[in-house]
Order: structure tokens, then C-alpha cells, then sequence
């Protein structure tokens, strides 16, 4: 519930520093959820990750840029709401076919997940689970997440490094 | 922001806390929730912590730029050693058991030399990423001044 109100609130802010904020918050309380439901990898990376750095991040390259979004024209974009609209229907349309939440023949919890819980002490003497997966069943896909994050780094790196151009040469790039 | 006493004062008795913490959730990963992401992330925060606090010419005096290029490469590299390594010795790719006697043991030793990996090279590319948009603003307050030299 306060997640949806955070949400809605950013959303409808148009000072970019209250919203970054209102991210921050919504990390948090989604973190909270995660740790509700035991997720508690899950949760730590949201805190860290979600209301930690990616704020700061954020406020960084708002020290680069203005700090108020601009107004947007006030006129109905029909076809945007249909689509909108339409594509809301169908979702919540699914969500009546899916099987109950938790139930204990879901394909979640049939298909691999039962072979990890049972093993991952066995096979490896690693408690957390999560670990275990991450790291070693499934630890192809972790090198890939690795990569994909130093490239991050390289590709901000190569964007950043050019020289900046002087304010009036980018005021007439803004006006175009 | 500097000169504020409480901050550095406060900051001072936090961040070795953070780094701490930080290690802790590297190295024991394997017991509870955490792992080189998260790690890597808190270790980088608390280094962050430091540069909005103390500045970032002290902060780059404690890691230069460089050394965060370097360990960030070195960090994907060490993972796909650790993989390389378990082909070597007779194993798949990523094979974390045959790198000792008992596989456990083994798994465990892999598990948490790559998470390591892991922990390296998100801390650096956060850091590498945090001073790179810190010192764009610099850089475009110095184009903005009226230039003599170009």
C-alpha cells in the first residue's frame, strides 16, 4: 500500500530531487517487503543497491543537470491511454489463470528448485542456498552479471571522457 | 560541508563500521544472506561516504582511478580463472570440484574466491562510476569559464 503511494507521488513530482528521494524510500520499503517474505538476499541488495547507491548516482547527475523536470504540455495522448488501458485488461485478465500464490505444486516449486534445497548442503556444505546457486549451480550466469557490469563502467567511462563543450554551444544543442 | 564537525566526526566512526560490515557480508556469504554484489556495494558506499565528507582529491589519494580500472578487470578475471583453473585440472568450466582433495571443501574454496571476484569488481566499477559523473561537474564549470587557452 505505501508502495503504491510512493510510487504515485514520484511519478507525479516534477522536482527531481524530492523524487530521487521518494526512489530512495521506495527501495527501502520494498526491501522491507523482501525481508517479510524471507528473502533476505533479495532485500540487502535492494537496500545497498536500490536506496543506497543508485540515489547517489542519481543525485550526482543531478548536480550535472537542472533540478526541476520540465512542464510537460497538458493534452490527452488517446492512443497512449488505450494501450495502456488494453494492456492493463490482459494482465489482470492472466493473473486469474496463474495457480495460487505458494501453493506447493506450483511449476516454481516442481521444477528445479526442490533438487537445489535438498542438495545444496550435500552436494556443497553451503547453508545459504541462494549461495550456492549463485555461485556454483548456476555460476556461468554470475560471470556474465560480472561482465555486464564492468562493461557498465567502460561504457561510462567512454560516454564521460569526451571533453565537455562550453555552456553557450550547449544551449544552442538544447534549443534544437 | 566540509569543515562540519559532526559529519567528520560521525563519518569517521562509520565508515570503518560500513567496511566492516562489508567484509563480513563478502566472506560470509556462504552462511547468510549476502555475497560479492552486495559486498561490493556497501564497500563502494563506504568509500563514497568518505569523498562527499573529506573530498574527492582525498579520496583518489586512497584509490587513484587507475588502480580502480585495474581491480575492476582484475575481479571478472579472477572468476574466469577460478572457471579456467577447474578445466585445467580435469574438470568443466566453472567446476568448482576438483580444485582440492574433498569436493566440499573445494566448492566452498571456489564459491568464495569468485564471490571475491564478484565483490572486487562491483566495488571498483561503483566507485569508477561515482567519480567519473564527480568530476564531469568540475570539467563543465571549467568550460564554462571564458577560455584563454583554446
Amino acid at each position: 500500500m505505501f508502495l503504491v503511494i510512493v510510487a504515485v507521488a514520484t511519478v507525479r513530482l516534477r522536482d527531481l530531487f524530492s523524487a530521487a528521494m521518494l526512489f530512495a524510500i521506495y527501495s527501502l520499503l520494498s526491501a522491507a517487503l523482501f525481508s517479510t517474505l524471507d528473502a533476505g538476499d533479495v532485500a540487502l541488495t535492494e537496500a545497498a543497491v536500490g536506496a543506497g547507491i543508485s540515489t547517489i548516482l542519481v543525485l550526482a547527475v543531478l548536480t550535472l543537470t537542472r533540478r526541476r523536470e520540465a512542464e510537460p504540455k497538458p493534452s490527452m495522448q488517446w492512443p497512449a491511454l488505450a494501450v495502456v488501458v488494453l494492456t492493463g485488461a490482459c494482465l489482470i485478465w492472466a493473473v486469474s489463470d496463474l495457480p495460487q500464490f505458494g501453493a506447493a505444486d506450483n511449476p516454481v516449486q516442481t521444477h528445479v528448485a526442490p533438487y537445489y534445497l535438498e542438495n545444496a548442503y550435500a552436494e556443497l556444505g553451503v547453508p545459504n542456498v541462494v549461495a550456492a546457486v549463485l555461485a556454483s549451480w548456476r555460476s556461468i550466469d554470475t560471470l556474465g552479471e560480472v561482465v555486464v557490469i564492468f562493461t557498465a563502467g567502460l561504457g561510462v567511462f567512454s560516454l564521460l571522457s569526451v571533453r565537455p563543450k562550453r555552456r553557450r554551444e550547449r544551449d544552442e544543442e538544447d534549443a534544437r | 560541508m566540509r569543515d562540519n564537525g559532526i559529519l567528520r566526526v560521525v563519518a569517521r566512526l562509520l565508515i570503518p563500521l560500513i567496511m566492516l560490515f562489508a567484509l563480513y557480508v563478502q566472506f560470509h556469504g556462504d552462511y547468510s544472506p549476502g555475497g560479492g554484489f552486495q559486498a561490493g556495494v556497501l564497500f563502494a558506499a563506504a568509500w563514497i561516504l568518505f569523498v562527499l565528507i573529506y573530498g574527492l582529491e582525498a579520496g583518489l589519494e586512497v584509490i587513484s582511478e587507475r588502480v580502480m580500472f585495474i581491480l575492476s578487470a582484475a575481479g571478472v578475471l579472477l572468476y574466469a580463472l577460478i572457471g579456467v583453473l577447474g578445466v585445467a585440472l580435469g574438470g568443466r568450466f566453472l567446476d568448482f570440484s576438483v580444485l582440492a582433495a574433498d569436493p566440499k571443501t573445494a566448492q566452498q574454496a571456489g564459491i568464495i574466491l569468485v564471490e571475491f571476484g564478484v565483490g572486487v569488481t562491483v566495488a571498483s566499477v561503483v566507485m569508477l562510476i561515482f567519480v567519473l559523473f564527480a568530476r564531469r561537474r568540475g570539467e563543465l564549470a571549467r568550460a564554462d569559464r571564458p577560455a584563454e587557452d583554446d
